[in-house]
């Protein structure tokens, strides 16, 4: 034996990241039937341990066509810079594919879903943790060889099939084995499960690589500016509104305002839509696109009246019966979960009853045993639906409600601030604005946003005087959107507490 | 019943002489089995040998046809004391479990075992759970087997190899009388291969033979004299015998290289990593040829001395190949080639990391820094690295968006539930010290709950909070499954916790099935199964051993209650445990047996209503609270089409399977009024149409009437 008796025969390696119940080991066992059906040796392994519940798991199979009266003796796990073959069964499992070394820009085809199953870590964030996958995409073109991307558990979904079949579709359309489209095909009807959804789903994948969609340009939604419904009087009221926008906000901030009109007339009425925009021209115009939202947002703040009145129209209707997808036949039937609080209910009441019953804790207490559990209404019967109905049918004396008064108390109390800077400084007076994201949630959760957002309000008088006052702002707002508890805000604001007696001395906590 | 069924596999199981076999090694090893002649198999279920269970617990009838006794055992120690079977009578056995969870329990029995020693071959099949996908401690098995003398196995990892092994396994236990332990690594259990099959063989004596012939020998029980001969015996006579059957039986093997100045020793399982390591540095090719001799441990212990000198005499170097730690085979190597005065220079730990999976970067690594170190003119080519690709500021950029994904419960878990209930309780009580066991409940400790400060072992939840049994304000809570209940925590948690007169609160989690390991069958498991006797309640064995406040919550999914009862425990004034049992089937379990049921129920034109859990879009403010108190897979967040929602709202997909605990958390906790459960009643029957109809008309005259009041801009 010398170096001119080895053979130069290569193994093909193709590893598989999916995450526990995607069906990864159903793909690596069709690449193993379909390679040793067309007479080649085939090997997998996986590692799924405590993995397979809904971790992160690696398949990985080695091919090699076979050589008379020898037995190759294949690897149990790929080898990083020289895998021929990855296929990644969600975007960030790509990201995890090349973070492993496994994709190669000499040697390798990567196949990746670009949907994306979002971590327990993006989720549970107050605020928005998604995480982008831009820079996934850039990597994976960046370092490997070849790189096909889709939807694919959007076309097995539609497929009414799973994702293991749209992936050994594109598998087969990448041309990287050279086994023909009718052979994967005649594997998974050896298969015998679930064969003609299976096949569809094959079908979407293999097409999705072979004739890639220009990215569907996004579809950008116009502003609402049409009016409809109503009395003529409400009309042409709405209308008016839909003038001032034209005439009295600069042009940058007009769509937004459209929106935030919208919104509110829906919430309330036309009347409520001139209020929006008479708060809205309090602040100067560089601001106004901005305020268009955070007014809006605020001013249509979330009761229990809000909620009946959503849960309890057709559109809603329908879209519920769409997105369980209710064929012919099937009857839907619809339970909401509340569990509306004293505060909810003398929230509701006339502002001076309420008040009075916040007032008597035995009336409070009274009321609990009443109210304070959780109730669960069905919506699709006449009962359940007109209790809902009665409550929704407040809206036109909103105004009349405790609720309403100290939320515009405190609408105004917060666009007071923000006019008074603005005056002096343009950028912290639109941080102040944007803080209106902290406030959201029911009950609790709703109590405990907005005490993080009256805490950060709190902080910009102190910050005024600094030149980086905008910035500390921003800061605080992401800290308080960092966790529930408003441990991260907390430590932010300990820190703005020294900027003032240690200026030179800043920590900056982002 | 198991997770998954392996009725085809099974008929794998009757392939005879010159059939070819196809499938995962595990499987190879149950067959390998039978064709050796095996009388009787226990064991106890974890990954990554559970297969080798399931597929003999499928398998009954094939077993008693042969006459072969398979029993899932309740604990590796019930498991390696089955072996007994083979002390006095020459009947094959075989046990399996993971290792070194499982050999850390069985060693008492393993011990006793190895003590006497056996007549009749004794096989430990041992999945060695180290490395990826482990869910164990880093540990070796190695320690086991030199500690009691027992010899241990690690076959090259392809089918035929680790067929011969199981074969030779037996032939070695029974030559040596010494028990032999077969080590697998996870991705040898799982490897797809094949391998030529033999007949089966019925056991030549029987376990029915042995009962009715008993036979009892006092010197070959573990007590003075015969425990201080046991030790002579196993150094004068069993290690002699053994090392001449492995000998004579070419059990290790040599593969010729013309490089003879150096060469490569290795464990069994280590030998394809190390081929293709010497392949991508054109030292090898895939067909088994190598330029650098190896020398295969296909027993790595007892070494065979002269074996190991004859391979060294004569090299300038060679490298020892040896994953896990610490180094045992080359302490023994140096001390062999001291012994016999070679001068060889043994590379292993120096160039090879001494802890960590040996992957094959880590393998190339090594063999590369060898031959660079001993023949550097052998070094022609660089193996493809992931160096450049892992250097590149795009990859690096990576590390800032790509989560990590601890595993978590399942969607729909029962046991979910109790760990929102808990959350809600810590929020009103503060946090308490929770002791953690071993299954799925230990996924508690992951995001969003992050609850449990410790682990110590499979039913030892309730024993790990023993000590703090002092007089406190708070007190600890502790966490056990059904299958740890089962497997000791009956015993060294509940009972232990009742004569202590603890005051700490046990949850013992009984989700019907040892779940975590794939779903097998235990004592309190609601199934009938024909083969078992099960449907013996927890609560009564809790009360049989003495607890007297103990709650059952028969609905884990209402989390009111789960927190109601977790709330009374931590407050109530009674003394000892308060043991609460929250018992709701697995939803891995029940989902495969329910649902093959409703569709053919709903094909034959049944009424069947199917419960699905959704969001309203526009209520949801995007705090994901629920998210933080769930952590279902299936509740998930999506961008909101609606330009005045800054942040993702939560959204709830279609492997939704309507558990409802999405909306027992906002109800319990208070959260908001964004979920629904959409019943689809399939089928309905006349008075739900009837009802529908009437119901519709009366909706939709309302909502039509609001519609068209509504001014609205479009």
């Amino acid at each position: 034996m010398d170096a001119s008796a080895l053979s130069y025969d290569r193994p093909f390696g193709i590893a598989i990241l999916a995450m526990g119940g995607q069906g990864g080991g159903v793909l690596a066992d069709w690449i193993v039937a379909l390679a040793e059906g067309e007479g080649w040796i085939a090997q997998s392994t996986s590692v799924p341990g405590v993995a397979q519940r809904t971790g992160a798991t690696i398949y990985y199979v080695e091919l090699i066509r076979p050589r008379e009266g020898a037995s190759p003796v294949l690897s149990l796990m790929p080898v990083p810079g020289d895998v021929d073959v990855v296929i990644a069964a969600e975007m960030m499992e790509a990201g995890r594919a090349i973070q492993r070394g496994l994709v190669s820009p000499e040697r390798t085809t990567f196949i990746a879903s670009s949907h994306r199953a979002y971590a327990v870590t993006e989720k549970q964030k107050p605020g928005d943790g998604i995480a982008d996958p831009t820079n996934v995409e850039v990597a994976a073109r960046g370092v490997s060889a070849r790189f096909y991307c889709a939807d694919m558990q959007g076309i097995a979904s539609q497929a009414g099939s799973v994702i293991s079949a749209s992936l050994f579709g594109a598998l087969a359309a990448s041309g990287a084995l050279p086994f023909a489209r009718e052979r994967f095909e005649d594997t998974i009807r050896a298969a015998g499960v679930g064969v003609e959804g299976s096949l569809r789903a094959f079908a979407g994948g293999f097409d999705a690589v072979r004739t890639p969609n220009a990215a569907a340009a996004e579809a950008k939604t116009e502003a609402p500016s049409r009016v409809v419904g109503g009395t003529p009087a409400e009309q042409a009221e709405l209308t008016r509104a839909l003038a001032r926008i034209d005439a009295e906000f600069p042009a940058d901030g007009r769509e937004m305002l459209r929106v935030g009109l919208a919104r509110v007339v829906d919430y309330q009425d036309v009347a409520y839509g001139h209020e929006y925009l008479d708060r809205v021209a309090r602040l100067p115009p560089d601001l106004a696109a901005e305020a268009a939202k955070q007014v809006a947002v605020a001013l249509a703040y979330d009761d229990v009246v809000r909620v009946a009145d959503l849960k309890t129209r057709g559109s809603r209707f329908a879209r519920v019966r769409d997105e369980v997808a209710v064929r012919g036949g099937q009857i839907l039937d619809t339970t909401e979960f509340m569990h509306p609080r004293v505060e909810e209910v003398c929230a509701t009441l006339p502002a001076k009853w309420g008040a009075w019953i916040e007032g008597s804790p035995a009336a409070q207490k009274m009321l609990g045993l009443i109210f304070n559990r959780g109730r669960r209404v069905r919506t699709t019967t006449v009962v359940g639906f007109v209790q809902l109905w009665l409550v929704a049918s407040l809206k036109p004396r909103r105004r009349t409600l405790l609720r309403h008064g100290r939320e515009m108390a405190h609408v105004d109390a917060w666009l007071d601030l923000v006019a008074r800077h603005a005056a002096t400084d343009t950028g912290l007076a639109l941080e102040l604005l944007k803080c209106r994201r902290l406030v959201k949630g029911y009950s609790d959760t709703h109590a405990r946003g907005q005490s993080k957002f009256d805490r950060v309000i709190a902080a910009a008088d102190r910050l005024a005087a600094r030149s980086d006052a905008a910035d500390w702002i921003r800061r605080l707002r992401d800290a308080a959107l960092a966790d529930e508890d408003g441990a991260t805000l907390d430590g932010a604001l300990k820190t703005v507490a020294t900027l003032e007696t240690e200026p030179a001395r800043e920590r900056l906590p982002a | 019943m198991a997770e998954r069924s392996f009725a085809r596999e099974v008929q794998d199981l009757r392939l005879s002489a010159g059939q070819e076999f196809r499938g995962e090694g595990i499987l190879a090893v149950t067959k390998a089995l039978l064709q050796s002649g095996v009388g009787y198999v226990a064991g106890y279920q974890g990954a990554p040998i559970s297969h080798l269970m399931d597929v003999l617990s499928d398998a009954q009838g094939i077993l008693s046809d042969l006459g072969v006794h398979f029993e899932p055992s309740a604990s590796e120690a019930a498991a390696a004391s089955t072996l007994a079977a083979s002390v006095m009578y020459p009947i094959r056995g075989a046990v399996t479990w993971k290792s070194t969870a499982g050999t850390n329990v069985a060693s008492d029995a393993l011990s006793n075992l190895a003590s006497g020693g056996v007549t009749g071959g004794a096989l430990i099949v041992i999945g060695e759970d180290y490395g990826e996908g482990s869910s164990i401690m880093q540990e070796r098995t190695h320690a086991f087997a030199m500690k009691s003398q027992i010899w241990l196995m690690d076959p090259r990892p392809n089918l035929p190899s680790i067929v011969a092994a199981v074969e030779h396994g037996f032939a070695l236990s029974e030559a040596s009388n010494t028990p032999v332990m077969l080590e697998m690594r996870i991705r040898a259990c799982h490897v797809h291969g094949s391998f030529i099959c033999k007949d089966n063989v019925p056991p030549p004596f029987t376990l029915t033979q042995a009962l009715e012939n008993p036979v009892a020998d006092v010197n070959r029980i573990v007590l003075p004299p015969a425990s201080f001969q046991h030790e002579q015996d196993k150094i004068k006579r069993r290690w002699p015998a053994a090392v001449e059957y492995i000998r004579k039986h070419g059990l290790n093997e040599t593969f010729s290289g013309d490089v003879e100045q150096i060469g490569i020793i290795c464990q069994g399982g280590m030998y394809n990593g190390v081929m293709r390591a010497l392949s991508l540095l054109d030292l090898a090719d895939v067909w088994g040829n190598t330029r650098v001799p190896i020398y295969v441990l296909n027993v790595t212990y007892p070494l065979v001395d002269a074996d190991l000198v004859a391979f060294c005499a004569g090299k300038q170097a060679v490298l020892i190949v040896e994953e896990g730690q610490p180094e045992f085979l080359e302490q023994a190597l140096h001390g062999i080639l001291r012994k016999a005065d070679v001068n060889t220079r043994v590379y292993g730990k120096d160039v090879l990391p001494m802890a960590g999976e040996y992957t094959a970067a880590v393998v190339t690594e090594g063999v590369r820094k060898f031959v660079g170190a001993s023949v550097p003119s052998l070094l022609t080519r660089t193996p493809p690295s992931a160096a450049s690709v892992l250097a590149d500021p795009r990859v690096k950029a990576l590390a800032e968006v790509v989560p990590a994904r601890p595993p978590s419960f399942c969607t729909g878990c029962p046991e979910r539930p109790i760990f929102s209930a808990m959350s809600l309780v810590e929020k009103e009580l503060g946090r308490h010290h929770i002791a953690c066991d071993i299954g799925c409940h230990l996924f508690s400790i992951n995001p969003p709950f992050n609850l449990g400060a410790t682990t110590m072992g499979y039913g030892l939840g309730a024993s790990s909070a023993a000590a703090f049994n002092v007089p406190a304000s708070k007190r600890a809570i502790s966490m056990m499954g059904d299958g740890g209940f089962w497997h000791n925590g009956l015993a060294t948690g509940i009972s232990n916790a009742v004569f202590n007169k603890s005051d700490s609160v046990v949850v013992v989690v009984d989700n019907h099935y040892s779940a975590a390991t794939g779903g097998q069958d235990i004592p309190s498991s609601r199934a009938l199964n024909p083969s078992r006797s099960t449907r013996h309640p927890i609560e009564e064995a809790v009360r049989g051993v003495g607890a007297r406040w103990v709650r059952r919550v028969d609905r884990t999914y209402n989390v009111a209650k789960m927190r109601n009862v977790l709330k009374d425990a931590l407050t109530t004034a009674e003394k000892g445990p308060k043991i609460i049992i929250a018992a709701s089937e697995c939803m891995l379990n029940r989902q495969r047996r329910e649902r093959p049921l409703f569709l053919a129920a709903v094909k034959r034109g049944e009424r069947r209503v199917k419960p699905k859990f959704g969001i309203d879009e526009d209520v949801c403010t995007g705090d994901h609270a629920c998210i933080r108190l769930s952590g279902c897979p299936s509740l998930s967040v999506k961008r909101s089409a609606d330009p005045l929602k800054q942040d993702p709202v939560a959204t709830i997909d279609e492997t939704c399977v309507g558990c409802g605990n999405c909306g027992e958390v906002a109800e319990a906790a208070v959260l908001c009024p964004s979920f629904y459960r959409a019943d689809v009643v399939h089928n309905p029957n006349g008075i739900d149409r009837f009802l529908h109809r009437v119901r519709t008309a009366v909706i939709g005259a309302l909502q039509r009437r609001r519609d068209g009041a509504r001014i609205a801009l479009a």
